[in-house]
């Protein structure tokens, strides 16, 4: 087809008579995305921050509640079940194995649990506040 | 032991150091490049950095020296070393990144909106940094006096120059390669020679410490108080407290959050610092256990924190022990050498930006550039430690670490975790915290160091001062802020956005920007 012709008839959209029942409905609403009520610090904007930091901190506070009941917790134990301190595995002695071996996996799955729910918050959070 | 093997260690890790260096000389260009290698550094490399720069003379010797001398209690340095970073990873890795800061006074200036915060913040990261900075020297000069003989300040002199010749030289690029250099050299340095040990260990069948009656039954058990250590439960709480919170307060280890690209690096980076400090906390420990079966009393002449570097010759006599032993020497120097150049990185930045910048462009009519004001900053950075090495009496490389830690803990810990998360912190509050924390625990730093040993509770509070600095600190600044609402930041709700939204949205997230 050379640039200046008139189009073929056929390439013309196919004529539609609209209609509709519902000649009152709102053409478009105004539409605010989330990151302008964060932006101009809207009460609505507010509540989507404090949202994400409420998620974040609760996350953050029960690692911290499972170490310190999981660390703090043995000396306690050792203190108030003397047998503890004696205690053997196999031939090995039970508090040595726990805080000389046993406690730096657990600190790696624990540390590799926050980071992958933090993330997860956050990509909630940006799916939600950057939808449309 | 052999002092041309171990001199020949020493020598190598501090040329591998100078030129590794010098390579990222070439590369370093800018203020930026100074200061945080131009952020183009990537999580792994940034982690083994991370790593590189947090194993210090306390984890290569110090640990070891007092397991050795102090028993199973001392394991919780180790584990605290390792959880500390837990804790910074849930309460404040993203925030720190996302505030854009480099130094911790930024990050206090730019959470508070004062600059009088920034000064305060300045002060304190000098002080900790030299704090932690004389046992560096102290562990260098203690080690070289092992492996050759000379007196102690030879050793710590060494260490200054190789920092000051890097340091100055390169800033930051020069010192991220370093460091990832550095973790896998004191990685390697501890782990092969206790592989061989503990080998020739089970292979003879000698009893381990503590199975039999004797001293080591006491030694091998929690809270036995073995070396005269008074009050152990309150000592054990205490030191997991300053550990686990003042590890996010130490002034070298945030600066390297900075070289991350965003918030979600900077999580991953802590995550694979956990793995590598887990993998390296596991030798540590092995030396001071075979110490009890080899060295059941110490030599004449020998500190328990050099129990690393005597044990291979007591354990394989002849070559092979003096090898090892020269490994572990290298490792060392390397430990120290990389530790001290983070500090002294950190020290030097806060010096230069916060208080010589003005002074001495005023002296030199505003024609000293920003990269010499740098430099001399680096060189005062090193050398009050050095003074301070060559006349406090060393008092356990480890234990003054921990003080380091529970000065941390009981300043920079309520700042960063309130600064973060709570929108009622005011600029009085967090100045009231900072100075009543720092106050208090710098007082029973300053008592434990110089002071004569003080026996009772009162001798367990001052050793171990974080129980109850910490929570001190903690109220003062709550209180204080709940006290001044009128003094909170005016845009704290647009810092928080900054503080805890992805990178991949498109926020405002500069103060006053609109």
């Amino acid at each position: 087809m050379s640039p200046g012709r008139p189009a073929e008839p056929q390439d013309r959209p196919v004529r539609v008579r609209v209609t509709s029942s519902r000649r009152d409905a709102a053409t478009r609403r105004d539409f605010r995305p989330l990151t302008r009520e964060i932006d101009e610090q809207t009460d609505l904007g507010e509540v989507y921050m404090a949202g994400l930091m409420s998620a974040q901190l609760r996350l953050a506070l029960r690692v911290l509640v499972f170490g310190a009941v999981g660390l703090g917790g043995l000396p306690l134990l050792f203190l108030l079940v003397p047998d503890t301190r004696t205690l053997g595995i196999g031939s090995l002695p039970f508090p040595w194995l726990v805080l000389g071996v046993l406690v730096y996996p657990v600190a790696l799955l624990v540390a590799r649990y926050y980071v992958r729910q933090s993330e997860r918050i956050e990509r909630e959070f940006s799916q939600v506040v950057a939808r449309l | 032991m052999n002092a041309v093997y171990g001199l020949t260690a020493i020598v190598l890790v501090c040329l591998a150091t100078l030129g590794v260096g010098a390579f990222g000389l070439r590369l370093s260009r800018t203020t930026s490049d100074f200061y945080v290698a131009g952020r183009t550094v990537t999580p792994y490399r940034n982690a083994s950095a991370i790593g590189g720069e947090y194993l210090s003379a306390a984890s290569f010797l110090g640990i070891s020296g007092l397991v050795y001398a102090s028993g199973f209690d001392m394991l919780w340095f180790p584990v605290g070393y390792t959880v500390g970073y837990v804790v910074l990873l849930v309460l404040v890795a993203a925030p720190l990144r996302r505030s854009g800061a480099y130094t911790l006074p930024d990050f206090a200036e730019a959470r508070l909106e004062s600059t009088r915060i920034r000064l305060l913040s300045s002060l304190l990261v000098v002080g900790i940094g030299w704090l932690y900075l004389l046992p560096q020297l102290q562990g260098a000069g203690l080690a070289l006096r092992v492996v050759t003989g000379a007196p102690t300040w030879v050793g710590s002199l060494l260490v200054v120059l190789v920092v000051i010749a890097n340091v100055a030289a390169g800033g930051m690029r020069s010192i991220t390669r370093v460091q990832a250099l550095h973790d896998w050299l004191k990685l390697t340095a501890i782990a092969v020679p206790a592989f061989v040990l503990l080998g020739v260990w089970l292979g003879q069948g000698t009893p381990a410490p503590g199975v039999s009656s004797g001293v080591d039954l006491h030694w091998a058990q929690p809270l036995s108080g073995f070396g005269g250590r008074d009050h152990p439960v309150y000592a054990t709480y205490s030191t997991i407290l300053a550990l686990v919170l003042g590890t996010m307060g130490l002034p070298h280890v945030l600066v390297r959050f900075y070289t991350n690209p965003d918030g979600r690096a900077a999580r991953r980076t802590t995550l694979t610092v956990v793995a590598l400090l887990g993998l390296f906390y596991l030798f540590p420990p092995v030396y001071g256990v075979l110490g009890r079966v080899y060295l059941p009393n110490l030599p004449e002449g020998l500190r328990s924190d050099s129990i690393v570097l005597a044990l291979p010759a007591a354990v394989v006599p002849g070559t092979v022990g003096e090898l090892l032993s020269a490994i572990l020497a290298g490792g060392a120097f390397a430990a120290f050498l990389s530790t001290a150049s983070g500090l002294t990185m950190s020290v030097a930045g806060v010096l230069d930006q916060d208080l010589l910048r003005g002074r001495l462009s005023r002296l030199t009519g505003e024609d000293s550039t920003v990269v010499q004001g740098f430099r001399i900053a680096t060189v005062l950075a090193m050398l009050v430690p050095y003074a301070a090495a060559r006349f406090v009496e060393p008092i356990g490389l480890a234990t003054t670490v921990g003080l380091a830690f529970a000065v941390a803990g009981s300043t920079f810990c309520p700042l960063l975790v309130l600064g973060s998360w709570w929108r009622g912190l005011s600029t009085v509050g967090a100045a009231a915290g900072l100075v009543s924390g720092g106050f208090l625990a710098a007082g029973a730093v300053v008592i434990t160091m110089l002071g004569r040993p003080i026996d009772g509770w009162l001798g367990a509070l001052l050793a171990q001062p974080a129980a109850w600095t910490i929570p001190i600190a903690f109220a003062v600044t709550v209180i204080v802020s709940l006290a001044t609402p009128g003094r909170i930041p005016r845009h704290t709700s647009r810092t928080m956005v900054r503080l805890h939204t992805p990178e991949d949205l498109q926020l405002e997230r500069a103060p006053g920007h609109r």
